[in-house]
Protein backbone atom coordinates (compact mmCIF):
# COMPACT_ATOMS: atom_id res chain seq x y z
CA UNK A 1 0.00 0.00 0.00
CA UNK A 2 2.84 2.37 1.25
CA UNK A 3 5.10 1.27 -1.72
CA UNK A 4 1.96 2.32 -4.30
CA UNK A 5 1.28 5.80 -2.74
CA UNK A 6 4.97 6.77 -3.20
CA UNK A 7 5.67 5.37 -6.70
CA UNK A 8 2.13 7.15 -7.36
CA UNK A 9 3.35 10.70 -5.69
CA UNK A 10 6.85 10.16 -7.20
CA UNK A 11 5.27 9.51 -10.65
CA UNK A 12 3.73 13.13 -9.88
CA UNK A 13 6.37 14.60 -8.84
CA UNK A 14 8.68 13.35 -12.19
CA UNK A 15 6.10 14.37 -14.85
CA UNK A 16 5.17 17.63 -13.27
CA UNK A 17 8.85 18.70 -13.36
CA UNK A 18 9.56 17.41 -16.91
CA UNK A 19 6.18 19.21 -17.94
CA UNK A 20 7.23 22.34 -15.94
CA UNK A 21 10.35 22.97 -18.31
CA UNK A 22 9.15 21.63 -21.17
CA UNK A 23 5.92 23.70 -21.22
CA UNK A 24 5.57 27.21 -23.48
CA UNK A 25 2.79 28.60 -21.91
CA UNK A 26 4.00 30.08 -18.89
CA UNK A 27 1.12 30.00 -16.11
CA UNK A 28 0.75 26.17 -17.10
CA UNK A 29 4.87 25.80 -16.21
CA UNK A 30 3.74 27.43 -12.94
CA UNK A 31 0.49 24.97 -12.04
CA UNK A 32 3.32 22.16 -12.98
CA UNK A 33 5.82 23.51 -10.58
CA UNK A 34 2.90 23.48 -8.15
CA UNK A 35 2.46 19.78 -8.55
CA UNK A 36 5.64 19.18 -7.94
CA UNK A 37 5.74 20.88 -4.96
CA UNK A 38 2.48 19.26 -3.94
CA UNK A 39 3.61 16.09 -4.39
CA UNK A 40 6.68 16.60 -2.41
CA UNK A 41 5.11 17.70 0.14
CA UNK A 42 2.73 14.46 0.28
CA UNK A 43 5.79 12.42 0.33
CA UNK A 44 6.28 14.66 3.98
CA UNK A 45 3.30 13.99 4.85
CA UNK A 46 4.14 9.88 4.40
CA UNK A 47 6.87 10.18 6.23
CA UNK A 48 5.20 11.31 8.99
CA UNK A 49 6.71 14.89 8.47
CA UNK A 50 3.92 16.73 9.04
CA UNK A 51 4.42 19.95 10.27
CA UNK A 52 6.99 19.86 7.22
CA UNK A 53 4.78 18.74 4.75
CA UNK A 54 2.09 21.61 5.77
CA UNK A 55 5.22 24.65 5.70
CA UNK A 56 5.76 22.92 2.43
CA UNK A 57 2.39 23.72 1.10
CA UNK A 58 1.76 27.15 2.96
CA UNK A 59 5.54 28.18 2.04
CA UNK A 60 5.72 26.94 -1.17
CA UNK A 61 1.80 26.27 -2.44
CA UNK A 62 0.07 29.62 -1.32
CA UNK A 63 3.46 31.95 -0.66
CA UNK A 64 5.94 31.36 -4.10
CA UNK A 65 3.69 29.94 -6.56
CA UNK A 66 0.81 32.45 -5.62
CA UNK A 67 3.54 35.41 -6.05
CA UNK A 68 4.47 34.07 -9.57
CA UNK A 69 0.95 33.90 -10.59
CA UNK A 70 0.94 37.12 -9.50
CA UNK A 71 4.08 37.85 -11.31
CA UNK A 72 2.34 36.18 -14.72
CA UNK A 73 -1.10 37.93 -14.30
CA UNK A 74 0.99 41.20 -14.37
CA UNK A 75 2.51 41.05 -17.38
CA UNK A 76 2.45 38.08 -19.47
CA UNK A 77 -0.53 37.94 -21.65
CA UNK A 78 -2.44 34.64 -22.25
CA UNK A 79 -1.70 34.01 -26.14
CA UNK A 80 1.84 35.08 -25.07
CA UNK A 81 4.07 31.82 -25.85
CA UNK A 82 7.56 31.40 -24.73
CA UNK A 83 10.60 31.33 -27.05
CA UNK A 84 12.42 28.02 -27.79
CA UNK A 85 15.72 28.87 -26.36
CA UNK A 86 18.76 28.92 -28.50
CA UNK A 87 21.26 26.04 -29.03
CA UNK A 88 24.65 26.95 -27.34
CA UNK A 89 22.23 27.97 -24.31
CA UNK A 90 20.97 24.53 -24.71
CA UNK A 91 24.00 22.70 -24.53
CA UNK A 92 25.43 24.68 -21.05
CA UNK A 93 22.08 25.02 -19.14
CA UNK A 94 22.49 20.41 -19.66
CA UNK A 95 25.82 20.23 -18.96
CA UNK A 96 24.81 22.33 -15.55
CA UNK A 97 22.39 20.75 -14.93
CA UNK A 98 24.19 17.33 -15.74
CA UNK A 99 26.94 18.04 -12.87
CA UNK A 100 24.20 19.00 -10.46
CA UNK A 101 22.59 15.86 -11.41
CA UNK A 102 25.71 13.60 -10.64
CA UNK A 103 26.94 15.90 -7.45
CA UNK A 104 23.18 15.14 -5.71
CA UNK A 105 23.50 11.36 -6.83
CA UNK A 106 27.01 10.48 -5.89
CA UNK A 107 26.31 11.78 -2.41
CA UNK A 108 22.97 9.87 -1.90
CA UNK A 109 24.77 6.82 -3.12
CA UNK A 110 27.51 6.97 -1.40
CA UNK A 111 26.18 8.40 1.85
CA UNK A 112 25.17 5.69 4.52
CA UNK A 113 21.92 6.12 5.45
CA UNK A 114 20.25 5.50 9.11
CA UNK A 115 17.29 3.66 8.84
CA UNK A 116 14.78 5.01 11.72
CA UNK A 117 11.81 2.25 12.09
CA UNK A 118 8.55 3.77 12.69
CA UNK A 119 9.31 7.07 14.11
CA UNK A 120 6.64 9.21 16.17
CA UNK A 121 5.74 12.33 14.27
CA UNK A 122 7.65 15.22 15.63
CA UNK A 123 5.83 17.56 18.14
CA UNK A 124 5.67 21.19 17.02
CA UNK A 125 6.42 22.53 20.60
CA UNK A 126 9.70 20.26 20.23
CA UNK A 127 10.41 22.15 17.18
CA UNK A 128 10.09 25.38 18.74
CA UNK A 129 12.29 24.77 21.94
CA UNK A 130 14.86 23.33 19.44
CA UNK A 131 15.06 26.89 17.78
CA UNK A 132 15.20 28.71 20.97
CA UNK A 133 17.89 26.34 23.00
CA UNK A 134 21.06 28.43 23.43
CA UNK A 135 22.74 25.13 24.84
CA UNK A 136 23.95 21.67 23.05
CA UNK A 137 22.14 21.34 20.01
CA UNK A 138 20.12 23.87 20.13
CA UNK A 139 19.64 26.33 17.12
CA UNK A 140 19.29 29.55 18.70
CA UNK A 141 22.23 31.68 16.38
CA UNK A 142 20.94 30.04 12.97
CA UNK A 143 17.40 31.07 13.90
CA UNK A 144 18.41 34.51 14.90
CA UNK A 145 20.19 35.37 12.17
CA UNK A 146 17.73 33.75 9.52
CA UNK A 147 15.08 36.40 11.50
CA UNK A 148 17.80 39.10 10.86
CA UNK A 149 17.86 38.35 7.16
CA UNK A 150 13.98 38.18 7.24
CA UNK A 151 13.85 42.24 8.62
CA UNK A 152 16.54 43.26 5.90
CA UNK A 153 14.62 42.02 3.09
CA UNK A 154 11.37 43.48 4.54
CA UNK A 155 12.88 47.06 4.86
CA UNK A 156 14.54 46.49 1.58
CA UNK A 157 11.20 45.89 0.00
CA UNK A 158 9.83 48.77 1.67
CA UNK A 159 12.70 50.98 0.48
CA UNK A 160 12.34 49.32 -3.24
CA UNK A 161 8.05 50.08 -3.19
CA UNK A 162 8.41 53.91 -2.05
CA UNK A 163 10.72 54.91 -5.16
CA UNK A 164 13.15 57.51 -4.58
CA UNK A 165 10.77 60.24 -3.02
CA UNK A 166 12.28 63.17 -2.01
CA UNK A 167 11.71 63.36 1.74
CA UNK B 1 2.48 5.88 6.58
CA UNK B 2 0.50 5.92 9.27
CA UNK B 3 -2.67 8.22 9.04
CA UNK B 4 -3.46 9.69 13.05
CA UNK B 5 -6.61 7.98 13.26
CA UNK B 6 -7.48 8.18 16.67
CA UNK B 7 -9.81 5.16 18.36
CA UNK B 8 -12.94 6.64 16.92
CA UNK B 9 -15.71 5.97 15.18
CA UNK B 10 -13.62 6.10 11.76
CA UNK B 11 -10.95 4.02 12.76
CA UNK B 12 -14.04 1.32 14.43
CA UNK B 13 -15.26 1.02 10.39
CA UNK B 14 -11.70 0.93 8.32
CA UNK B 15 -11.21 -2.16 11.46
CA UNK B 16 -14.56 -3.47 11.05
CA UNK B 17 -14.26 -4.20 7.19
CA UNK B 18 -10.41 -5.27 7.55
CA UNK B 19 -10.74 -7.25 10.28
CA UNK B 20 -14.12 -8.36 11.35
CA UNK B 21 -15.46 -9.18 7.93
CA UNK B 22 -11.65 -10.56 7.15
CA UNK B 23 -11.36 -8.36 3.68
CA UNK B 24 -7.70 -7.37 4.77
CA UNK B 25 -6.49 -4.44 2.53
CA UNK B 26 -9.26 -4.68 0.10
CA UNK B 27 -11.59 -3.64 3.70
CA UNK B 28 -9.40 -1.13 4.24
CA UNK B 29 -9.74 0.67 0.61
CA UNK B 30 -13.48 -0.18 1.13
CA UNK B 31 -13.93 1.71 5.08
CA UNK B 32 -11.85 4.46 3.48
CA UNK B 33 -14.12 4.85 0.50
CA UNK B 34 -17.27 4.73 2.09
CA UNK B 35 -15.80 7.50 4.99
CA UNK B 36 -15.13 9.62 1.78
CA UNK B 37 -18.02 9.06 0.38
CA UNK B 38 -19.81 9.87 3.74
CA UNK B 39 -17.60 13.64 3.59
CA UNK B 40 -18.53 14.02 -0.04
CA UNK B 41 -22.19 13.41 0.80
CA UNK B 42 -21.73 15.69 4.33
CA UNK B 43 -20.09 18.35 1.89
CA UNK B 44 -22.53 18.76 -0.82
CA UNK B 45 -25.79 18.86 1.81
CA UNK B 46 -24.44 21.43 3.71
CA UNK B 47 -23.50 23.35 0.74
CA UNK B 48 -27.12 23.15 -0.66
CA UNK B 49 -28.55 23.84 2.47
CA UNK B 50 -25.99 27.04 3.18
CA UNK B 51 -27.14 28.48 -0.01
CA UNK B 52 -30.88 27.97 0.55
CA UNK B 53 -30.41 29.23 4.40
CA UNK B 54 -28.44 32.42 2.65
CA UNK B 55 -31.66 33.28 0.30
CA UNK B 56 -33.94 32.89 3.12
CA UNK B 57 -32.57 35.16 5.35
CA UNK B 58 -31.96 37.72 2.81
CA UNK B 59 -35.65 37.36 2.02
CA UNK B 60 -36.61 38.05 5.72
CA UNK B 61 -33.76 40.59 6.16
CA UNK B 62 -35.43 42.48 2.98
CA UNK B 63 -38.71 41.40 3.94
CA UNK B 64 -39.69 39.27 1.33
CA UNK B 65 -40.92 35.66 1.20
CA UNK B 66 -38.19 33.99 -0.22
CA UNK B 67 -37.86 30.78 -1.97
CA UNK B 68 -41.10 28.78 -1.47
CA UNK B 69 -42.63 26.89 -4.38
CA UNK B 70 -40.27 23.78 -4.50
CA UNK B 71 -40.93 21.14 -1.23
CA UNK B 72 -42.44 23.25 1.97
CA UNK B 73 -41.00 26.48 2.70
CA UNK B 74 -39.02 25.76 -0.63
CA UNK B 75 -36.80 23.27 1.44
CA UNK B 76 -35.94 21.42 -2.28
CA UNK B 77 -35.44 24.86 -4.51
CA UNK B 78 -31.60 24.61 -3.76
CA UNK B 79 -31.46 20.49 -4.61
CA UNK B 80 -33.56 21.76 -7.98
CA UNK B 81 -31.09 24.16 -8.59
CA UNK B 82 -28.22 22.05 -8.38
CA UNK B 83 -29.74 19.46 -10.71
CA UNK B 84 -30.54 21.88 -13.18
CA UNK B 85 -26.85 23.10 -12.95
CA UNK B 86 -25.92 19.26 -13.68
CA UNK B 87 -27.48 18.78 -16.70
CA UNK B 88 -26.55 22.15 -18.36
CA UNK B 89 -23.96 23.11 -21.21
CA UNK B 90 -20.53 23.33 -20.11
CA UNK B 91 -19.64 26.73 -22.40
CA UNK B 92 -16.19 27.88 -22.46
CA UNK B 93 -14.39 30.59 -24.91
CA UNK B 94 -12.78 29.85 -27.68
CA UNK B 95 -9.77 31.54 -26.52
CA UNK B 96 -9.68 30.58 -23.21
CA UNK B 97 -6.42 28.79 -21.73
CA UNK B 98 -8.72 25.08 -21.97
CA UNK B 99 -6.28 23.38 -19.42
CA UNK B 100 -6.13 25.63 -16.99
CA UNK B 101 -9.74 27.12 -17.10
CA UNK B 102 -11.12 23.58 -16.71
CA UNK B 103 -8.37 22.92 -13.77
CA UNK B 104 -9.33 25.91 -11.79
CA UNK B 105 -12.86 24.83 -10.37
CA UNK B 106 -10.68 21.97 -8.54
CA UNK B 107 -8.55 24.31 -6.59
CA UNK B 108 -11.07 25.67 -3.61
CA UNK B 109 -13.40 22.63 -3.77
CA UNK B 110 -10.04 20.13 -3.50
CA UNK B 111 -8.93 22.70 -0.68
CA UNK B 112 -12.26 22.80 0.60
CA UNK B 113 -13.08 19.03 1.24
CA UNK B 114 -9.12 18.19 2.65
CA UNK B 115 -10.04 21.14 5.26
CA UNK B 116 -13.24 19.56 6.30
CA UNK B 117 -11.47 16.11 7.10
CA UNK B 118 -9.75 17.61 10.24
CA UNK B 119 -12.42 19.14 12.16
CA UNK B 120 -13.73 17.60 15.63
CA UNK B 121 -17.33 16.77 15.18
CA UNK B 122 -17.64 15.15 18.21
CA UNK B 123 -15.57 13.38 20.61
CA UNK B 124 -15.17 10.09 18.37
CA UNK B 125 -15.98 11.81 14.93
CA UNK B 126 -12.87 13.41 13.77
CA UNK B 127 -11.58 11.42 10.42
CA UNK B 128 -7.87 12.76 10.62
CA UNK B 129 -6.58 14.35 13.83
CA UNK B 130 -2.87 15.48 13.00
CA UNK B 131 -0.51 17.07 15.71
CA UNK B 132 -0.26 20.67 13.70
CA UNK B 133 -4.50 20.95 13.03
CA UNK B 134 -4.54 24.57 12.77
CA UNK B 135 -1.37 24.84 10.78
CA UNK B 136 -2.87 22.38 8.66
CA UNK B 137 -5.83 23.96 7.91
CA UNK B 138 -4.25 27.65 7.26
CA UNK B 139 -1.67 25.82 5.06
CA UNK B 140 -4.49 24.07 2.89
CA UNK B 141 -6.40 26.62 2.68
CA UNK B 142 -3.93 28.82 1.11
CA UNK B 143 -3.69 26.88 -1.83
CA UNK B 144 -7.83 27.25 -2.43
CA UNK B 145 -6.51 30.90 -3.83
CA UNK B 146 -4.83 29.63 -6.67
CA UNK B 147 -7.90 28.48 -8.27
CA UNK B 148 -9.47 31.75 -7.96
CA UNK B 149 -6.42 33.15 -9.85
CA UNK B 150 -6.33 30.45 -12.60
CA UNK B 151 -9.98 30.95 -13.35
CA UNK B 152 -9.62 34.29 -13.85
CA UNK B 153 -6.73 34.75 -15.77
CA UNK B 154 -7.44 31.35 -17.90
CA UNK B 155 -11.01 32.83 -18.51
CA UNK B 156 -9.10 35.83 -20.94
CA UNK B 157 -11.82 38.02 -19.70
CA UNK B 158 -10.84 41.67 -18.31
CA UNK B 159 -13.73 41.49 -16.05
CA UNK B 160 -12.29 37.72 -14.41
CA UNK B 161 -9.02 38.94 -14.52
CA UNK B 162 -9.58 42.66 -12.26
CA UNK B 163 -12.11 40.03 -9.65
CA UNK B 164 -9.27 37.20 -9.36
CA UNK B 165 -6.41 40.35 -9.00
CA UNK B 166 -8.68 41.24 -6.24
CA UNK B 167 -9.23 38.17 -4.61
CA UNK B 168 -5.53 37.38 -4.79
CA UNK B 169 -4.74 40.87 -2.93
CA UNK B 170 -7.71 40.44 -0.36
CA UNK B 171 -7.33 36.73 0.70
CA UNK B 172 -3.94 37.08 0.35
CA UNK B 173 -3.48 40.38 3.27
CA UNK B 174 -6.13 38.78 5.47
CA UNK B 175 -4.75 35.63 5.61
CA UNK B 176 -1.89 36.92 7.93
CA UNK B 177 -5.15 38.11 10.12
CA UNK B 178 -6.35 35.06 10.38
CA UNK B 179 -3.48 32.87 10.98
CA UNK B 180 -2.70 35.55 14.00
CA UNK B 181 -5.60 35.75 15.80
CA UNK B 182 -5.46 32.07 15.81
CA UNK B 183 -2.14 32.13 16.58
CA UNK B 184 -3.04 34.33 19.66
CA UNK B 185 -5.25 31.55 20.54
CA UNK B 186 -2.72 28.85 20.30
CA UNK B 187 -0.86 30.67 22.93
CA UNK B 188 -3.52 30.02 25.27
CA UNK B 189 -3.63 25.64 24.39
CA UNK B 190 -0.61 25.22 23.86
CA UNK B 191 -1.02 22.93 21.14
CA UNK B 192 -2.30 22.96 17.43
CA UNK B 193 -3.98 19.53 17.39
CA UNK B 194 -7.93 20.09 17.16
CA UNK B 195 -8.82 17.26 20.19
CA UNK B 196 -6.19 18.82 22.21
CA UNK B 197 -7.22 22.26 22.04
CA UNK B 198 -10.94 20.89 22.49
CA UNK B 199 -9.80 19.05 25.58
CA UNK B 200 -8.07 22.51 27.34
CA UNK B 201 -11.19 23.62 27.63
CA UNK B 202 -13.39 20.76 28.77
CA UNK B 203 -11.26 21.62 32.24
CA UNK B 204 -10.56 24.79 31.72
CA UNK B 205 -13.75 26.73 29.93
CA UNK B 206 -14.28 28.29 26.60
CA UNK B 207 -11.42 29.84 25.59
CA UNK B 208 -13.02 33.00 24.94
CA UNK B 209 -14.30 32.68 28.46
CA UNK B 210 -10.59 31.76 29.42
CA UNK B 211 -8.63 34.23 27.92
CA UNK B 212 -10.93 37.09 28.28
CA UNK B 213 -9.93 40.32 27.15
CA UNK B 214 -7.26 39.33 24.67
CA UNK B 215 -9.41 36.32 23.44
CA UNK B 216 -12.58 38.83 22.19
CA UNK B 217 -10.39 41.00 20.79
CA UNK B 218 -9.03 37.89 18.86
CA UNK B 219 -12.39 36.37 17.95
CA UNK B 220 -13.95 40.03 16.57
CA UNK B 221 -10.26 40.22 14.21
CA UNK B 222 -10.96 36.75 13.45
CA UNK B 223 -14.32 37.24 12.30
CA UNK B 224 -13.58 40.36 10.18
CA UNK B 225 -11.08 38.57 8.13
CA UNK B 226 -12.64 35.33 8.33
CA UNK B 227 -15.61 36.76 6.44
CA UNK B 228 -12.75 38.60 3.89
CA UNK B 229 -11.05 35.21 3.48
CA UNK B 230 -14.51 34.22 2.03
CA UNK B 231 -15.48 36.93 -0.05
CA UNK B 232 -18.46 37.74 1.28
CA UNK B 233 -20.18 40.73 1.33
CA UNK B 234 -18.41 43.68 3.53
CA UNK B 235 -15.43 42.31 1.71
CA UNK B 236 -17.12 41.14 -1.67
CA UNK B 237 -15.94 43.61 -3.87
CA UNK B 238 -14.23 39.98 -5.70
CA UNK B 239 -17.32 39.72 -7.66
CA UNK B 240 -19.10 43.40 -7.40
CA UNK B 241 -21.69 42.76 -9.89
CA UNK B 242 -21.80 46.54 -10.85
CA UNK B 243 -18.80 46.85 -12.01
CA UNK B 244 -17.02 43.26 -12.94
CA UNK B 245 -20.22 41.04 -14.03
CA UNK B 246 -19.90 38.03 -11.58
CA UNK B 247 -15.85 38.48 -11.12
CA UNK B 248 -13.51 35.78 -11.53
CA UNK B 249 -15.78 33.07 -12.78
CA UNK B 250 -17.99 35.26 -15.43
CA UNK B 251 -17.12 32.70 -18.10
CA UNK B 252 -17.90 29.84 -16.14
CA UNK B 253 -21.44 27.58 -16.52
CA UNK B 254 -23.33 24.63 -15.75
CA UNK B 255 -21.35 22.53 -12.86
CA UNK B 256 -18.16 24.41 -13.19
CA UNK B 257 -19.62 27.51 -11.64
CA UNK B 258 -21.38 25.16 -8.96
CA UNK B 259 -17.59 24.33 -7.84
CA UNK B 260 -16.75 27.72 -7.19
CA UNK B 261 -20.19 28.21 -5.45
CA UNK B 262 -20.15 25.45 -3.17
CA UNK B 263 -16.33 25.68 -2.30
CA UNK B 264 -17.93 29.52 -1.13
CA UNK B 265 -20.03 28.45 1.18
CA UNK B 266 -18.25 25.57 2.36
CA UNK B 267 -15.30 27.68 2.83
CA UNK B 268 -17.65 29.56 5.13
CA UNK B 269 -19.09 26.46 6.99
CA UNK B 270 -15.30 26.01 7.92
CA UNK B 271 -14.42 29.23 8.61
CA UNK B 272 -17.43 29.24 11.29
CA UNK B 273 -15.57 25.55 12.25
CA UNK B 274 -12.46 26.66 13.21
CA UNK B 275 -14.15 29.50 15.31
CA UNK B 276 -16.50 27.20 17.49
CA UNK B 277 -13.45 25.11 17.62
CA UNK B 278 -11.15 27.65 18.96
CA UNK B 279 -13.04 29.97 20.85
CA UNK B 280 -16.36 28.04 21.82
CA UNK B 281 -15.31 24.63 22.67
CA UNK B 282 -16.21 22.57 19.52
CA UNK B 283 -18.46 19.85 21.00
CA UNK B 284 -18.11 20.92 24.21
CA UNK B 285 -22.03 21.78 25.60
CA UNK B 286 -22.58 24.85 27.59
CA UNK B 287 -21.48 24.94 31.79
CA UNK B 288 -21.24 20.87 30.79
CA UNK B 289 -25.20 20.26 30.92
CA UNK B 290 -25.25 17.49 28.78
CA UNK B 291 -21.94 16.25 29.26
CA UNK B 292 -22.31 12.64 29.68
CA UNK B 293 -24.76 11.78 26.71
CA UNK B 294 -22.24 11.45 23.95
CA UNK B 295 -24.54 11.90 20.92
CA UNK B 296 -25.59 15.18 21.60
CA UNK B 297 -22.01 16.30 21.30
CA UNK B 298 -22.64 16.39 17.04
CA UNK B 299 -25.05 18.33 17.73
CA UNK B 300 -23.66 21.06 19.92
CA UNK B 301 -21.21 21.67 17.43
CA UNK B 302 -23.65 22.01 14.75
CA UNK B 303 -25.89 24.49 16.68
CA UNK B 304 -22.48 26.83 17.78
CA UNK B 305 -21.72 26.25 13.91
CA UNK B 306 -25.05 27.64 12.94
CA UNK B 307 -24.98 30.61 14.92
CA UNK B 308 -21.75 31.67 13.70
CA UNK B 309 -23.00 31.36 10.30
CA UNK B 310 -25.96 33.39 11.17
CA UNK B 311 -23.91 35.92 12.25
CA UNK B 312 -21.64 36.00 8.32
CA UNK B 313 -25.04 36.06 7.39
CA UNK B 314 -26.66 39.29 9.12
CA UNK B 315 -23.05 41.00 8.30
CA UNK B 316 -23.59 40.50 4.20
CA UNK B 317 -27.41 41.85 4.24
CA UNK B 318 -26.45 44.84 6.71
CA UNK B 319 -23.17 46.38 5.87
CA UNK B 320 -22.55 47.85 1.93
CA UNK B 321 -19.52 47.03 0.45
CA UNK B 322 -16.03 48.63 0.70
CA UNK B 323 -13.59 49.95 -1.67
CA UNK B 324 -10.31 47.96 -2.48
CA UNK B 325 -8.18 51.12 -1.07
CA UNK B 326 -10.57 50.86 2.47
CA UNK B 327 -10.09 47.01 2.71
CA UNK B 328 -6.29 46.84 2.05
CA UNK B 329 -5.88 49.83 4.81
CA UNK B 330 -8.47 48.15 7.12
CA UNK B 331 -6.04 45.39 7.28
CA UNK B 332 -2.83 46.64 7.34
CA UNK B 333 -2.93 49.36 8.96
CA UNK B 334 -5.51 48.33 11.64
CA UNK B 335 -5.93 44.31 12.22
CA UNK B 336 -2.23 43.65 11.88
CA UNK B 337 -0.71 46.48 14.08
CA UNK B 338 -4.10 45.46 16.67
CA UNK B 339 -2.89 41.68 16.31
CA UNK B 340 0.38 42.03 16.95
CA UNK B 341 -0.02 43.98 19.99
CA UNK B 342 -3.18 41.26 20.62
CA UNK B 343 -0.43 38.87 20.97
CA UNK B 344 1.73 40.38 23.36
CA UNK B 345 -1.24 41.16 25.56
CA UNK B 346 -1.86 37.36 25.32
CA UNK B 347 1.36 36.17 26.11
CA UNK B 348 1.78 38.51 29.23
CA UNK B 349 -1.70 36.77 30.57
CA UNK B 350 -0.48 33.48 30.08
CA UNK B 351 3.05 34.69 31.44
CA UNK B 352 1.76 36.11 34.60
CA UNK B 353 -1.20 33.23 35.20
CA UNK B 354 -3.98 35.88 34.36
CA UNK B 355 -6.09 33.68 32.67
CA UNK B 356 -9.50 32.84 33.89
CA UNK B 357 -9.15 28.95 33.83
CA UNK B 358 -9.31 28.66 37.55
CA UNK B 359 -13.01 29.97 37.53
CA UNK B 360 -13.66 26.18 36.32
CA UNK B 361 -12.19 23.77 38.28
Amino acid sequence: MEKIFFYFFALIIIVFAIASVTSKKILRAVIYLLMTLLGIAALYFMMDYNFLGAVQMAVYGGGIIILFIFAVLLVHHIEGELDEPKFPRKILIALINFVGLTITLTTIYYHKFEVIPNKDSIEVDSLGKGFLNYGEGGYILPFEVISILLLAAMIGSIIIAKGRKKI
Amino acid sequence: MNIALSTNTFANIISYFSENLGWGIWGEITAYSIIGIIYLIFFALAGLYLVLLERKIAAWIQLRIGPNRVGPWGIFQTIADALKLLSKELTGTIKADKLLYNLAPYFPIVAALISLSVFAFSKSLQAFDINIGLFFLTAVSSVGVIGILLGGWASNNKYALIGAMRSGVQIISYELSVGLSLLTMVLLTGSLQLSEIIEVQRTGGWLIVQGHIPAIIAFMIYMIAGTAETNRTPFDLVEAESELGAGYHTEYSGMKFAYFFLAEFINMFIISSIAVTVFFGGWLSPFGITDGIVWLQPLWFFIKVFIIILLMMFFRWTFPRLRIDQILTLEWKYLLPLNLMNIVLMAIIVWLGLDLSSLFN
